[in-house]
């Protein structure tokens, strides 16, 4: 780089461009915590869907799936499971709960989480809840 | 070694490559279960060995960070390091704390893990890559902050340097925003909207200032080049580094149920987002063709110019082909992710910390460089691990176009795992490329041990650049 371009000005950028984008940044999500409510299905949220939330994080479930494509891709997606079991919670329950403990011979198989009755109900009602959420149409179609 | 207390560094090296060891094994389990299902199930399950995998991987990265930081800020500050006892403490702690976490997911099941550590009380397990028990993540911040202090110390006592800031300011950036890790909402949009402040604001954010920084040190070192021009060179990388990197942030805002407007501003920021790495990698092939010496170091050098060119590769190219919008619509989360994760970690911060210790680990044992063979050897390691890594990342995006057309983009959309199977023979390609990987791994390893020949140093390489 030539003389014309000195090391301040490249300095100034450096410190100018950081600042402005990082007000900018807060800006940003300050204006979608304002928007966030007409989308992000918070009326659902209730001891239930919290709960659920917390059976999803400590069984690690996005340790295989992912959850608005967010995780790992060893597993369908679920963002949409609730939608693809046909809009019903028990057969979401009813597929976890039935995973069998040694899992299927040559093939990919969810562990048996020995989950309670109350859990069930939690993670299937937290996922109800994450298929309500806009997501601007995502994923693409019902296989997720 | 200029200064006495850069021996810290060591340790945090050799802890780094054993971790990466470690990391890669797991890898290869993964891999296999891609393909032989059952595999190991259920006594290590998928979810398991890939938490394993990816935590290692930060963590190795910084044990790798941590040494650079603590052999090149005392040079660079012309002084010794404020506390070589406490950067020691620290890495017993660091290392300790590591090794509990990785046995923890291994031998409990996660769930009891959970209850064991107390996540109720302040839950943030569960989370990608951010699966550490909170009782670990309180160890990270305490293990930072020490961190933080003795390097600060360091840097205020002694000269400042642009490659001391940069870095200082780029580490302060990853201990901050780590902090949003103990922010976990049941509003699962604002979990996911704040857990991309520490993922996506350290790895294309502030960590980009440490890489840069570390590049520019290597590059001062080995070419000679006057340091007024890196330094300019510093500046703009890492100004483009966060100009388009913040707003990116956007790309992973398009469907989590945030409002819109982040699909154009995700898509027109985070496609200049290859721009900083482009430029690193004109950057180090300019200082090395400017070179005022020649460094005995050649694999050294190797590294820096790899990494140049696999960062830009890896997290610009591979980054950009998903980063449009009505593009990510169809590739969002699905193996195209995955090519992209691996070699853009590979080769902007997988090589950056071989780089380091490249040129930092013969200096620590009293060289200037190691010895013909042992390059020769790092140097081999250096081409089967960064062409695998390529054939990774071709299998893995083969593997994604076909799940994108038969999953989500053609007629009649097949079940997940249907197309798993159709597809399987990609991961069998992308396992064996990792078994090759391994290989260059070992190889790596090994050139620490490697002897000099019988060669006569007088005859000794005329200039093999």
């Amino acid at each position: 780089m030539s003389e014309v371009f000195t090391k301040g000005m490249a300095r100034n950028i450096y410190y100018g461009g950081s600042v402005f984008f990082i007000l900018l940044f807060l800006v940003l999500t300050f204006d979608t915590s304002r928007e966030l409510p007409e989308r992000d299905n918070r009326g659902a949220i209730d001891e239930t869907v919290a709960l659920g939330k917390r059976v999803w994080e400590e069984n690690n479930c996005v340790g295989c799936h992912s959850l608005m494509g967010e995780g790992a891709y060893f597993a369908p997606e679920l963002a949409n499971v609730y939608d693809r079991f046909g809009k019903s919670t028990e057969a979401i329950k009813g597929f976890i709960a039935s995973r069998p403990v040694d899992g299927i011979p040559g093939r990919r198989s969810m562990p048996q989480f020995n989950l309670s009755e109350e859990e069930l109900e939690a993670i299937a009602q937290f996922l109800k809840y994450a298929s309500e959420i806009d997501d601007a149409d995502w994923p693409p179609n019902i296989q997720g | 070694m200029q200064y006495q207390s850069q021996a810290v560094a060591k340790p945090y090296f050799i802890a780094a490559i054993g971790l990466f060891v470690a990391q890669v094994l797991f890898g290869l389990i993964l891999g296999l279960q891609y393909v032989v299902g059952d595999f190991l199930f259920p006594e290590i399950p998928f979810n398991v060995a890939r938490m394993v995998h990816t935590n290692l991987l930060i963590v190795w990265l910084l044990f790798g960070f941590m040494g650079a930081t603590y052999f090149l800020v005392p040079e660079e500050s012309e002084r010794e390091l404020f506390s070589p006892r406490l950067a020691m403490a620290l890495f017993w702690i660091f290392l300790i704390a590591g090794a509990l976490t990785v046995l923890g997911y291994l031998l409990v099941p996660y769930a009891g893990l959970a209850r064991m550590t107390g996540n109720e009380l302040l839950p943030t397990m569960g989370r990608e890559f951010l699966e550490q028990p909170t009782i670990t993540k309180v160890g990270i911040v305490i293990v930072a902050l020490g961190f933080l202090f003795n390097v600060g110390m360091t840097i205020l006592a002694g000269r400042k340097t642009v490659v001391n800031l940069v870095l200082l300011t780029g580490l302060v950036g990853l201990a901050v925003l780590f902090l949003f890790s103990f922010y976990n909402p049941d509003n699962l949009v604002l979990d996911k909207f704040f857990w991309w402040w520490v993922v996506h604001l350290w790895v294309e954010g502030v960590w980009e200032l440490i890489l840069g920084s570390i590049l520019a040190f290597v590059l001062i070192k080995t070419t000679g080049v006057d340091r007024e021009v890196v330094e300019k060179w510093l500046y703009v990388i890492i100004a483009m580094a966060l100009i388009t990197g913040i707003i990116g942030t956007g790309h992973h805002y398009y469907w989590i149920g945030t409002p819109e407007y982040w699909q154009w501003l995700g898509s027109i920021f985070s496609a200049l987002e290859p721009i900083p790495f482009f430029m690193m990698t004109i950057f180090a092939f300019n200082m090395v063709n400017q070179r005022k010496r020649e460094h005995p170091n050649k694999a050294a050098v190797l590294w820096a110019l790899g990494t140049g060119v696999m960062a830009f590769l890896g997290a610009g190219v591979w980054g950009f082909m998903h980063t449009l919008s009505p593009i990510n619509y169809y590739t969002h989360g699905t193996q195209i992710t995955a090519a992209h994760g691996h070699m853009a970690f590979y080769g902007a911060y997988a090589m950056i910390v071989m780089c380091i210790i490249s040129y930092a680990m013969p200096i620590l044992r009293g060289e200037v460089a190691a010895n013909r063979r042992a390059q020769v050897l790092e140097m081999w390691s250096f081409w089967l691990m960064t062409v695998s890594m390529v054939f990774i990342t071709l299998f893995l995006t083969g593997a994604g176009i076909l799940q994108v057309w038969l999953q989500r983009y053609s007629e009649a959309p097949q079940a997940f795992m249907v197309v798993q199977d159709k597809i399987a023979m990609f991961y069998w390609m992308r396992e064996l490329s990792g078994v090759v990987f391994l290989i260059g791994l070992v190889c790596y390893v090994i050139s620490f041990f490697v002897k000099a020949g019988e060669e006569p140093v007088a005859a000794a390489e005329p200039n093999a650049a």
